[in-house]
């Protein structure tokens, strides 16, 4: 005990330890924990190589299946290195309503017995890596909105400065002991850090590169929905080490975050099938796998703070919301979001956080430091929709203008787009010098 | 099927008297390759080319819908099945072909003949009907 009290003296929270109003839980590495976050690790870097590369690539058409893989693959190994050097620094530690600090730049202090107060009974190197595996898959997934377009120099451009000034910052705000964490706005997985944030930035990225040529006059048919179909399959199973590892340990949250979720993506898949058979005709795969994912992407925030059966209602929900905002509110509003980043994680993303401020059981999220837990609207607490509503403003504020203000600013430098008759001819051979035979 | 009688005519014989070979081209519906096979065996042929091919004619094609992105799609996938016959087997040939690829249904496809001038097998250095 004496040791743990010290290590939280090193880090600042003595004070609250010491407050008999908070019963603090000490540091210290617990053998489940600590083996159930490693293959939650494995399972989210899954989700981005192969999950993500397959699920994006089956979308796009032949000529660009290499390229839109390569982003995935780049965003995995320039992400991870920048958060090493200073991204994880920057989200995850210190408690600046703003921004982290530079305390472990490069990793400096992350020594084998190091452990943050974000996560106390597992080693602070595994929770620096949990981490970074999110970072990862919500660069890869905004470049969704511009595949068969972007340059991938512009997009190695994009992944630093998109980092630093969009993803870092949220995530500090959200889960680095940032001002939305405090005022009480609840984001179990990634709502907002992850799926409305990608969403939006795709979005605005959709806008400031311009439609794909032929956009709404050729087939821009996907290439081998097979690919996309696999690719759904592994993003579905890493989404379990996705929701079930934000519980940050081997518990009982964790294993009702992975119940909700893998219900939510069930009753997604159904929903967006059964709208499509019914208005359109036919069930495609394609339907199915954008309502699964929908599922997954909207219960993110929410899982692990709701229960089973509001996970099926979670995922009905965006299946239907999804499903109305990739077929209609698209057309409508006439951005070409190539791979509907924004219509399947923005809009999930967006539902999904409100819900958990319906929903949020007290006792999944009771703690030694909040008896009572997170109550939704549905406890009697509507001020929770209020947190709700704050965090998916400040982010789509956030997100929009940094990205907005990110591109331009690579445009100053660099075309962002490939020229046209690169686009034409594709971007594998244009980009890669490669190409599928 | 108007078609195939202006390309019979207008043929230049550059070796008259040896128009003694065929070429059907049938294209057809992909499912009934086995049919066309089975029916051109029992006439006896014994040897096709086979080629995957796309296009369209009476029948326009079908509409993919991609997460509502709708895209019609006019070149259908078909097969392209090529015999070579001696020109007496001709009317059994393409009865038997006709016979088998039909469905009743738009979209059959179309049968082409033309004469062949020359052929030759290759392994043995046969010419002619003999190398068919």
């Amino acid at each position: 005990m004496t040791r743990a009290f010290l290590r939280l003296a090193l880090t600042g929270v003595a004070a609250l330890a010491a407050s008999p109003v908070f019963a603090q839980v000490p540091s210290k590495i617990d053998a489940a924990d600590t083996a159930w976050m490693i293959g939650a690790t494995g399972l989210v870097l899954m989700m981005t190589i192969p999950g993500l590369a397959l699920f994006y690539a089956g979308m796009v058409r032949k000529k660009n299946v290499l390229a839109t893989m390569a982003q995935s693959l780049a965003a995995t190994f320039l992400i991870s290195i920048l958060w090493a050097l200073v991204g994880y620094s920057l989200a995850f530690t210190g408690d600046g309503a703003f921004i982290g600090t530079f305390e472990r730049l490069f990793l400096n202090g992350v020594t084998l017995d190091a452990i943050s107060p974000l996560a106390k009974t597992i080693p602070e190197s595994l929770f620096m890596i949990y981490q970074m595996t999110f970072a990862v898959i919500t660069v890869a997934l905004v470049a969704g909105s511009v595949a068969d377009r972007l340059r991938f120099s512009a997009f190695l451009l994009f992944c630093v400065f998109w980092l630093l000034l969009v993803y870092v910052p949220i995530a500090h705000w959200v889960w680095g002991g940032g001002f939305l964490g405090s005022y009480g706005t609840i984001d179990f997985a990634g709502g907002l850090v992850v799926h409305l944030n990608a969403g939006i930035a795709g979005l605005v990225a959709a806008y400031v590169l311009g439609a794909r040529r032929g956009y709404g006059s050729e087939n821009l048919a996907p290439y081998d929905l097979t690919l996309a179909v696999v690719g759904t399959g592994l993003l579905w199973v890493g989404w379990f080490g996705f929701n079930g590892g934000s519980a940050l340990g081997a518990n009982s949250r964790a294993a009702m975050a992975i119940v909700s979720t893998h219900l939510a993506a069930s009753a997604g898949a159904f929903t967006w099938m059964a709208l499509e058979w019914w208005t359109r005709g036919k069930p495609s795969v394609l339907g199915m796998i954008s309502g699964a994912v929908a599922g997954l992407g909207t219960i993110t925030p929410a899982s692990g703070f709701v229960m089973p059966m509001q996970g099926i209602l979670i995922g009905i929900s965006a299946g239907a919301i999804c499903f109305w905002a990739c077929t209609s509110l698209k057309l409508k509003m006439g951005y070409d979001d190539s791979l509907d980043v924004f219509g399947v994680h923005g809009i999930g993303g967006l539902t999904g956080t409100f819900l958990a401020g319906v929903f949020a059981v007290g006792a999944l999220s009771a703690s030694p430091e909040m008896p009572g837990g997170v109550h939704g609207l549905l406890e009697g607490n509507p001020q929770q929709l209020l947190a709700q509503l704050y965090g998916i403003v400040v982010t789509l504020v956030w997100s929009g203008a940094a990205t907005f203000i990110v591109l331009k600013l690579i445009g100053v430098f660099m075309p962002l787009r490939v020229r046209h008759e690169d686009e034409v001819i594709g971007l594998d051979v244009t980009l890669h010098g490669e190409a599928i035979q | 099927m108007a078609g195939h009688a202006q390309i019979k005519i207008g043929v230049a014989q550059t070796r008259p008297g040896k128009e003694v070979m065929k070429l059907v081209i049938a294209v057809i519906k992909p499912f009934k390759l086995d049919e066309v096979r089975d029916a051109l065996t029992r006439v006896g042929i014994h040897g096709m080319t086979v080629a995957e091919v796309k296009g369209y004619g009476r029948q326009k094609g079908h509409t993919e819908i991609y997460r509502g992105a709708e895209y019609v799609v006019n070149f259908l996938p078909k097969l392209r099945v090529e015999v070579a016959i001696a020109s007496e087997q001709l009317d059994q040939v393409v009865d038997a072909l006709a016979a088998a690829a039909r469905t009743g249904q738009i979209g059959d496809g179309k049968i082409f003949v033309t004469p062949i001038e020359q052929a030759l097998r290759i392994r043995t250095g046969e010419t002619d009907v003999d190398a068919l």
